[in-house]
């Protein structure tokens, strides 16, 4: 059984004021396989939030539904973790709090917390900054934290919304490899949504191009490129053609994007 | 020196603020010593001071203090046990906040120095009647204040709460609560200060004691000089109860 199928999803807004109503997502299928780190790549303003607020039912979809291991999704929950792309610490709390705040929720004795807390601080390599609040650290770490929270739950999938969207170019390069490492030690199941194409094949198995609004996955390109994957790689021939390849997907839906909102 | 913004050094900032008093008390004793207004409209600083000074020695001012530091912060800690979760509940649950707002809304303009009549037909001149006052004075503000200030917690951190397995319960007590605290705190901090205007109002009509009453009784005493040192006081209790709060908010939420 796949691990997530999103059978016939579309969601309409309905208009502000009187306004016309949008159609943000058309009509939407993926299956997500047990393992697969999928990446969602499409101009910004197509859906992918959209649709991915609904995998995780922060959003109801107008038609269709989700399903999670063969049940339907109806409320959001700690089986499907979510890293925003907005920095959504609790600023009250310091690292360790905000790691260990999903076990809290579950009911865990404090020292299974600290165990599990310990574990994933080391993973995303904040050791030494466990008693930080968040409004003293960078960006790049503020989304490790906030990967590590989401991780912590042991959630059945993942799902990262543009998650390194606001960070800068290096930084960027370090966590991607960091969530690449993470997930080839434990080949977590995971959705990624990207409007950046480098990113979105260097991180994947499967890349879903989505076309613009109203968007749809007008393309399911899978990458063969091996793994460990290196930084290096983003240079070799193998990846030059894919990028090449979905450039070319891209491309004519950027151009449509623009267009609507010139039209 | 004019630069929007621009940030002063603390030495200059507490100099200039002296600098004010000082002018303050010079200008008052210009006018009085200098005879420009006649004493018996405005007593001069000496005399002001040395009559508190008797005031307290011989007058036992002390409890008149007392009493109304107890009214108000009774009357405020009453307030504040009853507004801060029906404002917690208001800013949460939007059906609890269509319920009690529109009221609540109407009631904020109800003036309570207005209600001092009818309160004292139903609770008499006694210390209840004060602690109402008070009460209705600050409640419908602090509910009010508290709602918007916990309606407004940011959408993404409830969502990233709910991601993370929260339910209704600990987003209100686990994201909620702890997010708008430093904002409540400031809140009860400036509610606190209007407290002090309604206790002198309560005082003033049908009481036997406090401040408000020291001063209506000067008035028959055509004291000047009483009357001002009795409305110092109450700037002085009240600057120092908020430098209290204040600091109390610093140590609570850095
Ligand atoms: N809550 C909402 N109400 C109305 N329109 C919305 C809402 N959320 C998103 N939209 C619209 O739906 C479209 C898709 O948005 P979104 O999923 O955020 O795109 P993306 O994440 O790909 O940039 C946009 O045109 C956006 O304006
Ligand atoms: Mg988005």
């Amino acid at each position: 059984m796949s691990k997530l199928q999103i059978e016939s999803v579309s969601r309409v807004f309905a208009g502000v004021r009187g306004g016309p109503p949008t159609q943000a997502l058309e009509k939407t299928d993926l299956i997500v396989e047990d393992n697969d780190f999928i990446t969602i790549l499409g101009p910004s303003g197509c859906g992918k939030s959209t649709l991915l607020r609904i995998v995780a039912a922060l959003d109801q979809p107008s038609t269709g539904r989700v399903l999670l291991d063969g049940q339907p999704v109806l409320r959001p929950g700690p089986d499907r973790g979510m890293v925003f792309q907005s920095y959504t610490l609790f600023p009250w709390l310091t690292v360790r709090e905000n790691i260990c705040f999903g076990l809290r929720e579950k009911g865990m004795p404090e020292a299974g917390q600290t165990g599990i807390a310990a574990s994933y601080i080391e993973k995303v390599g904040l050791r030494g900054f466990e008693n930080h609040y968040p409004k003293m650290l960078s960006g790049g770490m503020q989304q490790r934290t906030a990967l590590a929270r989401a991780l912590a739950n042991d959630p059945k999938i993942l799902l990262l919304d543009e998650p390194f969207g606001a960070l800068d170019n290096q930084t960027r390069a370090l966590m991607q490899e960091l969530l690449l490492g993470i997930w080839e030690a434990d080949r977590k199941t995971v959705l990624f949504v990207t409007h950046d194409i480098d990113e979105s094949i260097f991180m994947a198995n499967r890349v879903a191009v989505m076309s613009a609004r109203p968007g749809r996955i007008k393309c399911d390109a899978r990458i063969e490129l091996p793994h460990p994957r290196h930084y290096t790689m983003k240079t070799s021939p193998e990846f030059s053609r894919y990028k090449a390849q979905l450039t070319e997907e891209i491309r004519a839906e950027a151009v449509k994007a623009v267009q609507q909102m010139q039209g | 020196m004019f630069e929007p913004l621009k940030p002063v050094p603390r030495g200059t900032r507490v100099l200039l603020g002296t600098i004010f008093f000082v002018l303050f008390f010079a200008a008052w004793a210009l006018v009085t010593f200098g005879g420009i207004i006649d004493p018996l409209f405005l007593k001069d600083p000496w005399y002001t001071l040395s009559i508190g000074w008797s005031l307290f020695t011989e007058f036992n001012f002390i409890e008149d203090v007392g009493i109304t530091v107890f009214r108000v912060f009774g009357g405020f800690i009453l307030a504040a046990v009853v507004a801060v979760p029906l404002g917690v509940a208001m800013g949460a649950f939007k059906s609890i906040e269509a319920f009690f707002e529109p009221f609540i809304s109407f009631a904020r303009y109800l003036p309570a120095s207005a209600f001092i009549p009818l309160l004292i037909l139903w609770a008499g001149v006694g210390e209840a009647q004060k602690l109402s006052v008070i009460f209705i004075g600050s409640v419908f503000q602090v509910v009010l204040m508290v709602a918007m200030i916990v309606g407004g917690t940011r959408r993404e951190l409830v969502e990233a709460a709910y991601t993370l397995g929260a339910d209704a319960s600990g987003i209100v007590k686990r994201v909620m609560l702890p997010g708008a605290a430093p904002q409540i705190a400031e809140t009860l901090r400036l509610v606190l200060g209007w407290s002090w205007t309604y206790v002198i109002v309560a005082e003033l009509v049908g009481a036997s004691s406090g401040i408000g009453y020291m001063i209506m009784d000067s008035q028959r005493l055509l004291d000047t000089g009483m009357m001002i040192f009795g409305i110092f006081t109450i700037g002085v209790i009240g600057l120092a109860s908020d430098f209290m709060f204040k600091w109390v908010n610093q140590k609570l939420y850095p």
